[in-house]
């Protein structure tokens, strides 16, 4: 049926009138449909179809325009954009429209993108090991698993598209070797299916249900998963000025976060930072599987160079990928660094378009268009999961052979960074994104001078997730989480208040319970929130170990203040090793951690027992 | 369905009242509607190309260049790069020349000095024109790029130890009025070198800065001895400001020339990007176009990223292309949109800063704000010394930590502060005269390295937590304990 309308649109074939920049007007256009994608030009450049009116189609093209003259023919394919979806995506990377660019550079031989390139976006040669899980007569609706393959060491789940109606499968291939052209089943009304199918990026794919976010993602960063945790299918935004450290960050993420695939979307950063991921992850180990990195990343580059209504698109190809994996039951992040690239990219086009502007130029569909985005984020039961139970607390990502049928649940958590102009918070991206973002975790420019790094700043930075993931750290990790978290911010906080008084009486007018207050908050701050993202042993910090090193300087405070209050000097309380013992623990192996932890806890206690019988 | 050939036939013979000559890219027109700044509209076309190089011809003979800004039914805006005066709508002609603007690119062009559009302007042979490449460029693949890892040492303590360059970076200068960034750039591509030894090609563009500016370059370039290894394009303060948007694509392609079909190393210098934001800024109020912040176009981030991406390293070469723009923040305002966009492309930034220049620091270089995105890939153990990034970071804290106290101090005064934040206080102030301040004399990376932990000797050992690994093994100088010894 869809084959039909898309013939029909085959005929519609304009002439271009005018070029400005990436923005194409063609005439004799009627009966294109809105977004449809169009091939421009003698070169066959790719465009999408943004505005009509009467005949005239308005036409955002995703590649350089340069050399497009008024006359050439504009060509309607009858379809939207759409990403392919299939084995083979992972390790992958992709510019903004999904052409491979691995590939992209065989083909050419050469460094440079030239235009008009038409590959396809998966490996079609490959063979894969396609095992089924039905057979003929079964009944299959949209999103049920029809079998599996395996792609590196996770398991590919060969889904019946959405949209396709319940029905009978008619014919089913048995377990061996194919490629993604070959045809794995038919169903009843004739539909072929095939390991990949395609799905237009601008429609979120559905789900069965949308469950409540109470698992924390877990980052191994100890800003995030202590201070302000957000929840796996949350989403947080990440706003800093240039240099503090947004896609340290975002890569930091990439590579220690507790799911089973990252989608990495580069939109309009530099090209050395997504050569920078492709030359490191495949040398890095997963935690979780010990494989190599890359083999659970999908990258998607649209350098800031390259053109820029890619741009605007490829924020969409990263999420619709996500999407993907979220409906095989795995639990997917997104970092899209940076989203401010792409509300510019939006603005761009509406300033070719001539429409009237909103606030600093954006476009007064900004704050629609960044809701929706972040809204496809979410935590869900998807199509194929007809045959589990709906319990909210089961864990995700189950990739046993057993419950391949159907997983409870997969989520997509997203990250967006967002560079603001000149470091100023109220601009337009980052106030609309904070409408939508659960999670706001705001770098800082006076941080980074300071070489304090993640230069989170933890008076600006919030989460909306505490309570919802609340009681998976009470039931995983400890009873007094909650409160120990509390006492560290109320610290945090006491220091910025101290500190506005010694800005002005001076140091030597506090008394001495404040210089310890002081001093612990500085321990907080170096021991326990500084981590440096290149160090071998700190990069990633599990949350027990987290919790550890939180309650070793909590014990040094209540001790030590204990001391004081007994009479005490502060600086017999200050003397001796400890707290430089304290300060080297989040660089410990954690096997000689568990052992150093337990003989300092003690440490601290004989040390301040002693100064009490003194 | 007709070819696109057989729907020009007619419309041909329609105009041809108006133009002049029969075949397409001899065509002349003679439908000049409207002069606006440094745009003219040209009416009556066909088949114009976006981006194409148009030829204007006006009444005295003389001929101006300019390249299709946009192309409406058959209506094109064509930017004149020479500047309109002098153009009228009744006997200039048009002409359009079928291809985007390009550059002639050969290893002669070492030496030679061009003017910002790329001709000659010295004395020797006019360039023969065997290799021309679209000066627009095309983006670099990601998948192609090699991570830039090679240090560079340029000489001066406040990079090559704090924010080190490496070779493929693209590290501006932020300077402000009357600040010596000029000084600074010359005495870098005087001493750059990286540690094999090769040395750089210099490929400089001028973009409207003075006669006096460009002639300093120029003496510092021949006094190194380096005229030879130059490529210099200038386009100074009295010439078009239109030309400026032509010079610097005109310098990168033939960096990438260089760099990528001669395997050189070569290092870009573009002085100043504000001149040349300045005249995006002055073509986009011409067209009327929606402004951004500041009056700027909303598309100056991209614009500036096909100049500034064009720096790097790719697969299959041994070149390198290092990018050293220098951009003055209008009103010392680093956030202003110039500086602000450029921090977000490039791979970190040197700042200058008034307060020391003042106080006579040669180079006046605020280290605080400075970074170097990529300076982790370029140093340690193999590159340069396992203790550089240790000993980075901790000069880096503790001279923001002393930073801070001058602050307090202002308030409470010195006696007030502890004596450890005393130490502090007079580390920074050593820090700034020993360490930043090196006058024109160029420190190799070992005398820098040393000097960094002779400055720690200042603060209270207990405090040395970043480099606490290597104390024992750098805490002393070799020849300061020898010293010491003999006294």
């Amino acid at each position: 049926m869809e084959r039909q309308t898309q013939a029909s649109f085959h005929n519609v074939r304009g002439s271009i009138v005018s070029i400005v920049g990436p923005v194409v007007g063609v005439e004799h256009m009627a009966g294109v449909r809105m977004y449809d994608i169009v091939r421009v030009g003698n070169a066959g450049l790719m465009g999408e179809v943004i505005k009509l009116r009467d005949d005239l189609a308005t036409i955002q093209v995703y590649e350089e325009t340069a050399g497009l003259r008024a006359g050439e023919p504009v060509v309607a394919t009858g379809r939207p954009l759409t990403v392919e979806l299939g084995p083979g995506l992972l390790s992958s990377i992709f510019d903004g429209i999904q052409r491979p660019l691995e590939q992209l550079s065989a083909q050419e031989t050469e460094a440079f993108i030239r235009r008009g390139e038409q590959i396809s976006p998966l490996d079609r040669t490959k063979l894969w090991d396609f095992s089924p899980l039905h057979s003929v007569g079964d009944t299959v609706s949209a999103g049920a698993v029809l079998g599996t393959v395996e792609e590196f060491a996770l398991l590919h789940k060969i889904l019946v598209p959405p949209h396709v109606p319940t029905q009978k499968i008619a014919e089913i291939v048995p377990a061996g070797q194919y490629s993604l052209d070959d045809a794995i089943a038919k169903l009843e009304d004739g539909t072929e299916l095939k390991l990949s199918h395609h799905w237009p990026v601008r429609e979120p794919r559905p789900y069965a249900q949308k469950l409540d976010p109470s698992i924390p993602f877990v980052t191994g960063m100890r800003i995030l998963d202590t201070l302000f945790p957000i929840a796996l299918g949350g989403n947080a935004i990440i706003p800093g000025g240039f240099g503090t450290g947004k896609t340290v960050t975002q890569q930091s993420l990439a590579k220690w976060s507790d799911v089973d695939v990252i989608v990495y979307v580069g939109c309009g950063e530099r090209g050395n930072e997504m050569t920078e991921v492709l030359t490191e992850f495949p040398a890095l180990e997963d935690p979780r599987s010990s494989n190599p990195l890359m083999q659970r990343t999908v990258l998607v580059a649209n350098t800031s160079n390259m053109p820029v209504a890619a741009r605007e698109a490829s924020i969409y190809v990263g999420v619709t990928i996500a999407e993907y994996y979220r409906d095989m039951g795995y639990s997917v992040a997104m970092m899209a660094d940076s989203t401010s690239r792409w509300g510019e990219a939006l603005r761009e086009v509406s300033g070719r378009l001539e429409e009237m502007p909103g606030e600093e130029g954006y476009p007064a569909y900004l704050a629609t268009r960044l809701a929706a985005f972040y809204e496809r984020s979410g935590r869900v039961i998807p199509l194929s999961a007809t045959v589990c139970e709906v319990e909210g607390e089961q864990k995700p990502s189950q990739t046993h052979l057993s419950d391949v049928s159907g997983a409870c649940e997969g989520s997509v958590t997203m990250v967006g960074a967002v560079s603001p102009a000149g470091g100023d918070m109220s601009e337009p991206i980052t106030q609309n994104s904070l409408r939508v973002a659960g999670g706001f975790w705001a770098l800082d420019t006076d941080l980074a001078h300071k070489r304090h790094f993640p230069a989170i700043n933890w008076t600006k930075s919030y989460t909306l997730f505490m309570d919802q993931v609340v009681g998976w750290y009470r039931d995983n990790v400890a009873t007094d989480w909650p409160q120990k978290r509390t006492s560290a911010m109320g610290i945090l906080q006491k220091e910025i208040e101290l500190n506005e008084i010694v800005q002005l009486v001076g140091p030597d007018a506090l008394p001495d319970s404040e210089k310890l207050t002081l001093e612990i908050a500085r321990m907080l701050r170096e021991d326990f929130l500084q981590q440096f993202a290149f160090d071998e042993v700190d990069a990633y910090c599990t949350i027990k170990k987290q919790y550890d090193l939180l309650s070793i300087i909590l014990l040094y405070a209540d001790e030590s203040r204990e001391a004081l209050a007994k009479g005490a000097t502060l600086s017999s309380i200050l003397e001796g090793p400890i707290r430089g013992k304290i300060a080297s623990l989040k660089t410990t192996e954690l096997e000689t951690f568990k052992h150093d932890v337990k003989q300092l806890t003690s440490d601290v206690r004989a040390h301040m027992s002693q100064l009490e019988v003194e | 369905m007709k070819t696109a050939s057989q729907q020009v036939a007619p419309k041909e013979s329609e105009e041809s009242s108006a133009i002049v000559g029969s075949a397409l890219s001899t065509t002349r027109y003679r439908t000049l509607r409207m002069v606006a700044g440094p745009l003219v509209i040209v009416d009556r076309i066909i088949e114009v190309a976006y981006d194409e190089t148009v030829e204007i011809k006006l009444s005295d003979g003389t001929f101006r260049h300019g390249k299709v800004l946009e192309v409406n039914g058959d209506t094109a805006i064509v930017q004149v790069f020479e500047g309109t005066s002098g153009i009228d709508v009744k006997q200039s002609t048009v002409r359009f020349l079928g291809e985007a603007a390009k550059m002639e690119v050969s290893t002669t062009l070492l030496g030679r000095v061009l003017n910002g559009t790329g001709t000659p302007i010295d004395k020797g042979a006019p360039l023969d024109g065997t290799q021309r490449r679209d000066i627009n460029g095309a983006p670099i693949n990601p998948f192609m790029r090699i991570q830039p890892s090679d240090f560079i040492e340029t000489g001066i303590s406040a990079i090559d130890g704090l924010n080190v360059l490496v070779r493929g970076q693209k590290l501006p200068i932020f300077t402000a009025s009357g600040l010596p960034a000029n000084e600074l750039a010359a005495l870098i591509v005087q001493q750059a070198r990286v540690l094999s030894g090769e040395e750089f090609a210099v490929v400089f563009g001028a973009m409207g800065i003075t006669n006096r500016e460009a002639s300093y370059f120029v003496k510092k370039f021949e006094e190194s001895g380096a005229l030879e290894r130059v490529v210099l394009f200038m386009n100074l303060a009295n010439d078009p400001t239109v030309e400026r948007i032509l010079t610097p694509r005109c310098a990168l392609t033939v960096a990438e020339y260089l760099a990528f079909d001669c395997d050189m190393q070569v290092l870009v210098v573009l002085s100043d990007m504000t001149n040349y934001c300045e005249a995006l800024r002055e073509i986009s109020t011409a067209r009327e176009e929606v402004p951004g912040r500041r009056g700027y176009p909303g598309y100056l981030y991209t614009d500036l990223s096909t100049i500034y991406e064009r720096a790097g390293r790719i697969k299959g070469s041994k070149g390198s292309i290092t990018q050293l723009p220098i951009l003055t923040m209008p009103d010392d305002d680093i956030t202003h949109p110039i500086p602000d966009l450029t921090g977000y492309i490039t791979e970190g930034q040197i700042v200058l800063s008034r307060a020391l220049h003042r106080r006579g620091l040669f180079p006046p270089i605020d280290v605080l704000p400075c970074l170097s995105r990529l300076m982790n890939s370029g140093i340690g153990e193999g590159k340069t010394r396992e203790d550089h990034s240790a000993l980075a970071n901790q000069l880096y804290a503790a001279y923001a930590h002393g930073n801070e106290l001058r602050q307090l101090v202002a308030i409470v005064g010195e006696e007030a502060l502890s004596s450890d934040d005393q130490k502090y206080l007079k580390f920074a102030d050593e820090f700034e005269a020993r360490y930043i301040n090196q006058g024109e004399h160029g420190r190799s990376l070992e005398e820098t390295l040393w000097l960094g932990w002779d400055l720690l000797t200042l603060l209270p050992p207990q405090d040395l937590t970043r480099v606490k690994k290597y104390v024992e093994k750098y805490g002393i100088h070799p020849e300061a304990e020898a010293t010491q010894e003999g006294e």
